[in-house]
C-alpha cells in the first residue's frame, strides 16, 4: 500500500510537470484516484452496504405489499358469484388499479415523482428510493404471490373446506405453506432484480453504489474506473446472490421428494 | 337424515341436475350411477356446497345446509375425493389431526391417539410420520378416508375413490369402505365399482338427465331393469 501510494506520488508530480507517461503509468493514476487516493474504497464499501439495505427493505416493501394484494385479489376471485362481499370488491379494484399503474409506468418516473413531487420536502432521499423501488417492486410481487397461490392444485382446498375449515385457516394452513415452495425461487430472483434497480435511485439523490461512484468521478473527472468497478460490482453481488439462490433451490427441491 | 329436495345446477346455462329429490336415512350405503356426465359429482358436491345449487334445498338432521353456518356442516359430512387430495406437506398424522384440532373438536393430544388408532385399524400405524408422497395410491386413499372419518362425521361423501387407482390397490380401499358400512357409517358413494354396489349398497340409485330416475336395493335394481337407458348404461359398464 505504501509503495503504491509511493509510486502514486511519483508519477503525479510527474504528470503535473509536463512528463510523458505511458499507458500503465496513466492508467495506475486513474486507478489510484477511482480507488485508493482519499480512502475513496471506503465510499465504494459503504454503498455496497446501502444498496443491499436498500434493496432489503425494498423487498421487504414489496412482499408485504404484494403478499397483501396478492392474497386479496386470489380472495376476490374465489368468491362464490352471490355472495360477493363489498368491501372485498373495492379494495380489489383499488389494488387492480395499484398493479396496472405501477406496471405500466417506467420506473424512473415513479421514483421522480416520489423524490421530487410526494416527498419533496424530505430529506432522506435514500429511504424515499427504497420506498419507491418497494412499491414498484409490490406490483411485480403480487403477481408472482398470485401465481404461486393458484398454482396449487384447487384440489387442496375442497379437501381443507370439506373437513370444516373455513377460507382463511385453509389459506393458512394448507395452500399458503404450499405456495411459498413455488414463490420463493421467484422472490430471489426479484432480489436480484432489485439489488440492479437500486442503481435508479440516484436520480433523486439516494445515495448507493451508483452514487459513490459519480461523486468520485465528479472530483476526478475520470468516469472509466469507478464505472467499470462498480459494474464489476454489481456483476460480483448478482453472482454470489444468483449462486446462493441456486444452492436454495436445490435444497427446496430435495425436500420437496421427500 | 338428508334430504334433498328440488335441486338444481347449471354450469354456463347447461342445466345439469334438473330437480333431485332424495331422502338418505342414517346407516345407508347409497351407490350413485350413471353415465359419464350426468351429475354425479355435482349432485355429491351441492350436499356439502362446495357446489353451490341453483335451486333447492338440502337439509341434514332436519338443518337446512346454507352458506351461513357452511364449516360447522362440512364438519359433520366427510368428503373422499378421487385425487385423494391429501396435503402434501404435512406428515400423515398432521394430514388426520389439522382439522379437528382446529376446530376444537378435541386437543392435540386426542387427536393424536385417535389418528393412531385409526391408522392401527387400516394397518398403516408406521406411516404416521411420513409424507404422502412416500404412499401408494390405495394407501392415501385409506388415508384420506381416516381423515374423514377423524372428524367422527354423521356421513361420508365417496366421489369415486377407486378410479385413480391401479386395479391392484382397489381392493383395499373397497375393503375398507366396506367395514365402515358395516359399521353403521351413513355413506353416499359415486362409482364404477358394480361389484361393490352389490354386495355392500342397501340403495343404488340411477342419476340421468338431471333427475333419479331409479332408486332400488341391489337385487332388484340388478336383476328387475325396466329402464331402458339404465339397461344401455348396465350392458356398458358390466
Ligand atoms: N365447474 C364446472 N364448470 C362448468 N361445467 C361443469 C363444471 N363441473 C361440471 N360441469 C359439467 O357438468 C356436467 C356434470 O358433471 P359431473 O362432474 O357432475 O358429472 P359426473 O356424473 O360426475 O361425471 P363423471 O362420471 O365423468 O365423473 C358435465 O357436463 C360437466 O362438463
Ligand atoms: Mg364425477
Amino acid at each position: 500500500m505504501a509503495y503504491l501510494t509511493q509510486q502514486f506520488e511519483i508519477l503525479s508530480a510527474l504528470a503535473d510537470n509536463g512528463g510523458d507517461l505511458t499507458a500503465w503509468q496513466d492508467g495506475f493514476l486513474k486507478f489510484y484516484r477511482a480507488f485508493l487516493a482519499n480512502d475513496r474504497w471506503l465510499q465504494y464499501i459503504e454503498g455496497v452496504g446501502t444498496t443491499l439495505v436498500v434493496t432489503a427493505v425494498a423487498l421487504a416493501i414489496g412482499v408485504i405489499l404484494g403478499g397483501t394484494v396478492a392474497l386479496v385479489r386470489v380472495a376476490h376471485d374465489q368468491q362464490r358469484p352471490h355472495h360477493r362481499n363489498a368491501l372485498l370488491g373495492f379494495v380489489n379494484g383499488a389494488f387492480k388499479v395499484y398493479v396496472t399503474v405501477i406496471r405500466g409506468t417506467p420506473m424512473m418516473v415513479q421514483l421522480l415523482i416520489m423524490g421530487m413531487v410526494i416527498f419533496a420536502s424530505s430529506r432522506n432521499f435514500t429511504m424515499v428510493g427504497a420506498l419507491t423501488l418497494g412499491i414498484n417492486s409490490g406490483a411485480y410481487v403480487s403477481e408472482i404471490i398470485r401465481g404461486g397461490l393458484m398454482a396449487v392444485d384447487p384440489g387442496q382446498m375442497e379437501a381443507g373446506r370439506s373437513l370444516g375449515l373455513n377460507y382463511i385457516t385453509t389459506m393458512v394452513k394448507i395452500i399458503i405453506p404450499q405456495a411459498i415452495r413455488s414463490i420463493l425461487p421467484a422472490l430471489g430472483n426479484e432480489f436480484i432484480v432489485l439489488l440492479k434497480d437500486t442503481s435508479l435511485i440516484t436520480v433523486i439523490g439516494g445515495k448507493e453504489l451508483l452514487y459513490a461512484a459519480q461523486g468520485i468521478y465528479s472530483r476526478t473527472y475520470e468516469c472509466m474506473y469507478p464505472l467499470l468497478g462498480i459494474a464489476v460490482i454489481y456483476l460480483v453481488l448478482v453472482m454470489i446472490f444468483t449462486w446462493l439462490l441456486g444452492k436454495f433451490e436445490r435444497r427446496l427441491a430435495q425436500s420437496d421428494r421427500r | 337424515m338428508i334430504v334433498v329436495k328440488g335441486l338444481k345446477k347449471s354450469y354456463n346455462g347447461l342445466q345439469v341436475l334438473k330437480g333431485v329429490d332424495l331422502t338418505i336415512n342414517k346407516g345407508d350405503v347409497v351407490v350413485l350411477v350413471g353415465p359419464s356426465g350426468c351429475g354425479k359429482s355435482t349432485f355429491l358436491r351441492c350436499l356439502n356446497r362446495l357446489e353451490e345449487p341453483d335451486e333447492g334445498t338440502v337439509t341434514l338432521d332436519g338443518q337446512e345446509v346454507t352458506e351461513k353456518g357452511i364449516d360447522a356442516m362440512r364438519a359433520k359430512m366427510g368428503m373422499v375425493f378421487q385425487h385423494f387430495n391429501l396435503f402434501p406437506h404435512l406428515t400423515v398424522k398432521k394430514n388426520i389431526t389439522l382439522a379437528p384440532v382446529h376446530l376444537g373438536l378435541m386437543d392435540q393430544a386426542t387427536a393424536d391417539a385417535k389418528a393412531m388408532e385409526l391408522l392401527e385399524r387400516i394397518g398403516l400405524a408406521d406411516k404416521a410420520d411420513t409424507y404422502p408422497n412416500m404412499l401408494s395410491g390405495g394407501q392415501k386413499q385409506r388415508i384420506a378416508i381416516v381423515r374423514a372419518l377423524a372428524m367422527n362425521p354423521e356421513v361420508l361423501l365417496f366421489d369415486e375413490p377407486t378410479s385413480a387407482l391401479d386395479p391392484e390397490m382397489v381392493g383395499e380401499v373397497l375393503e375398507l369402505m366396506k367395514e365402515l358400512a358395516k359399521g353403521g357409517m351413513t355413506m353416499v358413494v359415486v362409482t364404477h365399482e358394480m361389484g361393490f354396489a352389490r354386495e355392500v349398497a342397501n340403495r343404488v340409485i340411477f342419476i340421468d338427465e338431471g333427475v333419479v330416475k331409479v332408486d332400488k336395493p341391489p337385487q332388484e335394481f340388478f336383476s328387475r331393469i325396466e329402464n331402458e337407458r339404465l339397461k344401455a348404461f348396465l350392458s356398458k359398464v358390466l
